[in-house]
Order: structure tokens, then C-alpha cells, then sequence
């Protein structure tokens, strides 16, 4: 199985423990993981904004780092939903759509690739929320979502609920939107923070000392709106609490 | 044409902390309402499919099923108008009215006239028009646009409909009391339905095959509106036609528990023809909906039946209120539909999206709200109309991010990470970033630099 590691370029820049403990999780897993050296960015900020002649460059990028892998693997849902759906800017060339095919975020490739269900030297003795980024709930649907009705179901949840120790708090809203939303963070900045506020503050008053998420740009911002409100809650990524860090 | 700017008008709305506590809390409630309502029926997805393809059909032979409405209407004693837009729209309601002697309209909900700007045209012309609906009354008396398709007051404290209606009723300013400001504006508005030269109702659904239109409405003014005047108007949008009655069942059991959570709304009526004595006329206005019609990514909006859950569900629409968006729509549906009437004018509005897509999940005619923001950011990306900051800004970063050299001199040294490459995210708008939140803290090293260091070129652990 040959497995490449795609680390977002916000990842890279802001969150490296994030790319070093996907990747040691992976390599525990006894898989043997590429990182190519040439990597940047899934060209998602370009082609949100309606830039796709100016994500065109970027996504060809991607595909020449990521050609010829079975699998390549990433910590970060909206980008894995930018790759899956979005990446369309330049010709879908049996290569590119290989690529786009072959694309997963970590917690699915876990839950549903190598269907690991067993973190052994994982121990998170918290009381955790558990924040879904909303491409990864609704474009990779990872969990059940509110509108819809159905059974129960939450991967990156199934996945914690095998660490020693963690336990979880409910917030009121457990999927609404935290306002990231990429450029709309700085574009919408009144409604972004807003929302930011609300969801750290539901976090916090359910109970939650941390905010565990498989996505990290909504972690950027919201961990931005409590330092500011000056709230006491941590936040860390699904990956590192798999990989068995302790706080 | 001043282009809407929707942040800015939010960020006016958010520093009323009570009003968007509030606003926030009560579409959130009507979201949860709505949620278990659409739990109560376990066909709930299947009649939500049933409901796009009977729409979905009914678009794609618009012309002969409005052809079939037209002869039935006709048939039931019912004169039917054409109207090619607003203007044309507005000029035969004026007519009818005019060469009536008629001089105040009363009138029930109706977003078409809105987006017509009737009143507008009506009141310098010397026709007064009621508008009956409680929540666009208040509105109306607080000269006002509706912030919402389906309680398009919410955006008001009651002590704010108290402020008004004191101003504007003679209410008594310090009572806030519901049931006060409701009787109130019944006890106001009861005249003018008796005195009214003419009624005007708008419609939810128009039956092709037997010529009716279709109202649901909680507050019996529609009724009233269209039951009291002699001469009694309905102003349709050409997207309203189903092909039969029996296609009504879908909808009306999916429109009321999806709108406001509630099984039904308290009236649904079925007006056909005229009493006797008295005369009908409907008008069927196209106002851009053929154009809408021809456009691929975007002729789905045109199922929409204005239910308003996207509105509900949406957190940047409960977080800025309806007004901010400056258009007849707001919300998800209103961002995809605005801009077909104003490119240039709503650029703006399909960025106040976070793209997080519940909008359509709760959509009951399956329109793919967020799927169609996301294509309309490119058609205003491609006709030019970026604000200039951010179209630089996303040829800065396409440059960088296509080129491994660029990126890592970007990103590449402890301290230089926010200056360059995440410009386009964190630091543009006059570091917009900043202003609520913390910047993430630049750590020593990238994740490529630790990899290099700890993994070696070869990718070989060290």
C-alpha cells in the first residue's frame, strides 16, 4: 500500500505537532508513509473564493506531488472535500481524477480504510468536545447531522471513544458552523467572530476543558475567539490524541 | 447602483446584542421544530424527492402548464394579466384599480410584490396600500423591507413593535404585551378590510389543471383581503404552477412543518373564482424567472416554495439579520437568487456563506443551495466583479502556492509565516483577523522542515 501524507499548507505553516502526529500515527499503524517534498496547498482558498483560474496552477501542483499513491491521507476535511469534489480547474485527466479519487481525511481512512478501532497507547483523561468541521460532516459525511434524520452515527467519535480516560460533554448545537468558512473569516469578519464566540462559549458552558477536531482551520479560529474572550478551554487535534498525547 | 456591502450592514446588526440574542435563539428554535416535525413523518426524504420532481417537471413544461392554468382560470370567470416585470406588473394592478376608482388595496403576504416594489409605485399614484399580514404590517408601518420570507418581522424586539405601533397606531409606548400589540393591530386594520375598493393576495402554489389558487396563511387576512373587496387581484410568480390538485398533498404537508414547525398552518385556502357580483383577476409575472429558467447551474432555485428553513438553519443569516443583505431574498435562498436580478448590485452575497451546506439539507424541494453559492463565486469571479483586495490577493496566492520555491520562502522562517503567505487569510480588510481574535503564534519550524530533520530526504526515520 503506498501511502502519501498531505499536510495542508495552514498546517504546515501554524500547526506542525498536527502533521507530525498524523504522521506517527500512521507509520504506528505500521504503514509505510511518503510525504513528497514539493507539496504546498489543495488550491482550496483560490477556488472558494470563484478563483479558478487562479487555483488552476496549484491544483496541477497537487496532482504532480500526488500522482501514482494509493492513498494519499490528510488531516483536514474541508481540504479532502476540495480534492473529492472541487478540484476541477484544470482537466480531468485519468491521473487527476485517480487523485481526487484516492484522497482521504485521516479519520475516514482510519474508520473506514484500515477500519482501526483499537489506540492502545492513547490515553486523554479530559472532559472533550468534539468539533466536526462541516465539509466534514456534511461533504465526507463523517457523522450524522441535526437536519437530517437517521440513526446516530459520528466517526472521529467512534474513534475517541477508544482512548483511556476521555470523556465527553455535549454542547447545545453540536454541529452548527463555527464561522471559519476559509476567506469568509476575513471578508465576513463581524458574523465569522460571532459565531466563533457562540461555539467556544457552547463548548465551554457544556463543560469542555478541550476541543478535539479532525479539522484544524476551524480550530484556528476558534481557539483565536477564546484567547480573546480570554475563556479557559484547550483545543487539540483528533490526530494527536490518537497518536497518544496527554494534554 | 450601490454594491451591498453585507458585512459591514452586520456588523451594525451584531452590536445590538438583545435584537441578535434574540434573532438568533427564535430561528434556531424554529430550525429544532422543524427538525422534529420532519421526524414525525418517516417519508420525510422521499417526499422531499417527490417534491423536487413535481417541481422539476412542472418547470420544464412551464409554458404549456401556465397556458392550462390560463384557459382554467379563465374558464372559472377569472381575467388573467401577463406581466413581462415589475413595471408591467405594477402599471396593470394600477390600472385595474384606477379605472375602478378603487383607492386603497388591501393586501396579504406576498413576496413578489416586494421584489415588484408595489407599494413604492402604488402610494405616489394615490393608492394606499394595507398590508394585512401582522408581521409585514409592522414592517410596513416601520417603513421597512421583511427581513424574512415567512415572519418577516423577526428581527424585532416586542418592544420594538411597541415603539412602532405607538408612533404609528397610538398604542400605548410602555405596553409590550403580545396579545396588546396583536389586538392592537387588529382592531386597526379590521376598517380598512371593509372599506377596501380592492383585495390583493399573492399565492403558494397556482393548480394548472383547475385554474386555483392556492394560500396558506395563519392569520385569516388573506381571506379577509380577498373575501371583503369587490374587486379582487392575485399576483402570481410563473414558478408557483403545479400540474394538479393531487400534487398539492406533497407540498402542503411539507410546507408549514418545514417553515415553522408546525404540522399545518391554521388556513390553507383554495380561491377559484370570483363571488358573485364581483370580479377576479390574476397576474402572472415573469420578472426575470424565464431568464433564471435558461441558466444551468441556477434553474433550481426556481422550485424554491418560499418555506424560509434555510433562513432558519442558516447561522450567518441568524447572525446578520435579514435587512443586511439589502434584497427583496435574503438568506441562502435570497444569495443565490438576488444576483440574477444585479450581478454587480449582490456580488457580495454569495460570499456571506460559510458553504457549510445545511441550507440544503433542509431545503423540502432539494434545491442545491450551497452547491450553487459556490458556482456563483465563480461567475463573479470570472465577470470581473471581486472587490479588487481580494481578486490581487487570490493571484497572489495562486502564484505562491503553485510554486514549491515561493511557498516554502513564504512560509519557510519562524516569524515571516503571517507576513506572506497566510496574507490572504488572516491579513487582509485591515487585518480583519485580528480585530476579535488571536493570531495562531508562528512556531520555530514548519512541518516540512521537521520532517526534513527528523525523517531525512529519503522519508527513512532517523
Amino acid at each position: 500500500m503506498k501511502v502519501a501524507l498531505f499536510i495542508p499548507c495552514y498546517v504546515d505553516a501554524f500547526f506542525p505537532e498536527v502533521g507530525v502526529a498524523t504522521l506517527e500515527l500512521l507509520e504506528r499503524l505500521g504503514l509505510e508513509v511518503v510525504y513528497p517534498l514539493n507539496q504546498t496547498c489543495c488550491a482550496q482558498p483560490m477556488a472558494n473564493s470563484g478563483c479558478h483560474q487562479e487555483a488552476a496552477a496549484t491544483e496541477a501542483l497537487f496532482v504532480r506531488n500526488f500522482k501514482g499513491f494509493d492513498y494519499i491521507v490528510t488531516p483536514s476535511g474541508s481540504c479532502t472535500h476540495h480534492i473529492r469534489d472541487h478540484l476541477t480547474a484544470i482537466p480531468q485527466t485519468p491521473e487527476v481524477t485517480a487523485v481526487r479519487r484516492n484522497t482521504f481525511e485521516l479519520v475516514e481512512f482510519l474508520h473506514d480504510i484500515l477500519g482501526v478501532r483499537a489506540f492502545p497507547w492513547a490515553e486523554f483523561p479530559h472532559k472533550v468536545g468534539l468539533h466536526i468541521g462541516c465539509s466534514t460532516l456534511r461533504a465526507l459525511n463523517e457523522a450524522k447531522m441535526s437536519e437530517i434524520a437517521g440513526m446516530p452515527f459520528s466517526k472521529p467519535h467512534a474513534l475517541l471513544s477508544a482512548v483511556k480516560g476521555i470523556e465527553f460533554v455535549t454542547p447545545a448545537r453540536p454541529d452548527e458552523c463555527c464561522g471559519f468558512g476559509g476567506t469568509f473569516s476575513v471578508f465576513e469578519e463581524p458574523v465569522s467572530a460571532r459565531m466563533g464566540y457562540d461555539k467556544v462559549h457552547d463548548h465551554r458552558n457544556a463543560g469542555a476543558e478541550y476541543i478535539v477536531s479532525p479539522d484544524m482551520s476551524c480550530v484556528m479560529h476558534q481557539k483565536g475567539c477564546a484567547e480573546r474572550l480570554g475563556l479557559p478551554l484547550k483545543f487539540i487535534h483528533i490526530a494527536q490524541v490518537l497518536n497518544g498525547a496527554r494534554a | 447602483m450601490k454594491r451591498i456591502d453585507h458585512a459591514e450592514a452586520s456588523s451594525k446588526f451584531i452590536k445590538a446584542k438583545d435584537h441578535i440574542d434574540f434573532h438568533d435563539k427564535r430561528l434556531w428554535d424554529l430550525r429544532q421544530k422543524r427538525d422534529r416535525e420532519s421526524e414525525s413523518l418517516p417519508e420525510w426524504q422521499e417526499l422531499r424527492t417527490l417534491a423536487s420532481q413535481i417541481k422539476e417537471h412542472t418547470l420544464t413544461h412551464l409554458a404549456d402548464y401556465l397556458e392550462e392554468f390560463e384557459r382554467n382560470a379563465q374558464r372559472n370567470g377569472v381575467t388573467v394579466h401577463w406581466a413581462r416585470d415589475a413595471a408591467e406588473h405594477n402599471q396593470t394592478v394600477f390600472d385595474l384599480l384606477h379605472t375602478r376608482g378603487a383607492k386603497t388595496l388591501v393586501k396579504a403576504k406576498s413576496m413578489l410584490t416586494e421584489e415588484c416594489e408595489m407599494r413604492e409605485f402604488l402610494g405616489p399614484r394615490g393608492i394606499e396600500v394595507i398590508e394585512t399580514d401582522l408581521g409585514e404590517r409592522i414592517q410596513q408601518l416601520d417603513n421597512e423591507p421583511p427581513s424574512h420570507i415567512v415572519v418577516p418581522a423577526v428581527h424585532k424586539l416586542r418592544t420594538d413593535v411597541a415603539a412602532v405601533f405607538a408612533r404609528t397606531l397610538g398604542t400605548d409606548p410602555a405596553n409590550s404585551d403580545v396579545h396588546y400589540l396583536a389586538e392592537s393591530q387588529r382592531q386597526t386594520t379590521r376598517p380598512h378590510f371593509l372599506a377596501a375598493g380592492a383585495g390583493m393576495i399573492g399565492a403558494n402554489f397556482a393548480v394548472a389543471e383547475t385554474g386555483t389558487v392556492v394560500v396558506c396563511t395563519n392569520e385569516g387576512n388573506a381571506d379577509l383581503s380577498i373575501n371583503l373587496p369587490g374587486l379582487q387581484l392575485a399576483s402570481i410568480g410563473i414558478e408557483k404552477m403545479i400540474p394538479r390538485i393531487e400534487h398539492l398533498g406533497v407540498f402542503i404537508r411539507m410546507l408549514s412543518r418545514n417553515a415553522l414547525g408546525s404540522p399545518i398552518t391554521q388556513i390553507t385556502s383554495h380561491f377559484r373564482a370570483p363571488r358573485p357580483g364581483t370580479e377576479m383577476h390574476i397576474i402572472l409575472v415573469d420578472n426575470g424567472r424565464s431568464e433564471r429558467l435558461g441558466m444551468a447551474d441556477f434553474w433550481y432555485s426556481l422550485k424554491c416554495i418560499r418555506c424560509g428553513a434555510c433562513m432558519n438553519t442558516c447561522p450567518v443569516y441568524r447572525r446578520s439579520g435579514g435587512l443586511s443583505y439589502g434584497a427583496t431574498y435574503s438568506g441562502p435562498i435570497g444569495v443565490i437568487i438576488d444576483p440574477t436580478f444585479n450581478l454587480r448590485k449582490y456580488a457580495a452575497l454569495p460570499f456571506a456563506s460559510t458553504l457549510n451546506g445545511s441550507c440544503s439539507n433542509v431545503c423540502p424541494v432539494r434545491i442545491n443551495i450551497h452547491e450553487q453559492i459556490y458556482k456563483w463565486r465563480q461567475v463573479i469571479s470570472e465577470r470581473g466583479q471581486l472587490p479588487m483586495v481580494k481578486k490581487n490577493g487570490m493571484k497572489l496566492a495562486g502564484r505562491i502556492l503553485a510554486s514549491p520555491r515561493l511557498y516554502r520562502a513564504a512560509i519557510g522562517a519562524a516569524g515571516t509565516g503571517i507576513e506572506y503567505l497566510p496574507n490572504f487569510m488572516m491579513y487582509n480588510r485591515m487585518n480583519a483577523w485580528g480585530k476579535q481574535r488571536e493570531v495562531p503564534v508562528t512556531p520555530p519550524t514548519t512541518f516540512r522542515q521537521w520532517y526534513l530533520a527528523n525523517r531525512g530526504k529519503k522519508g527513512k526515520k532517523k
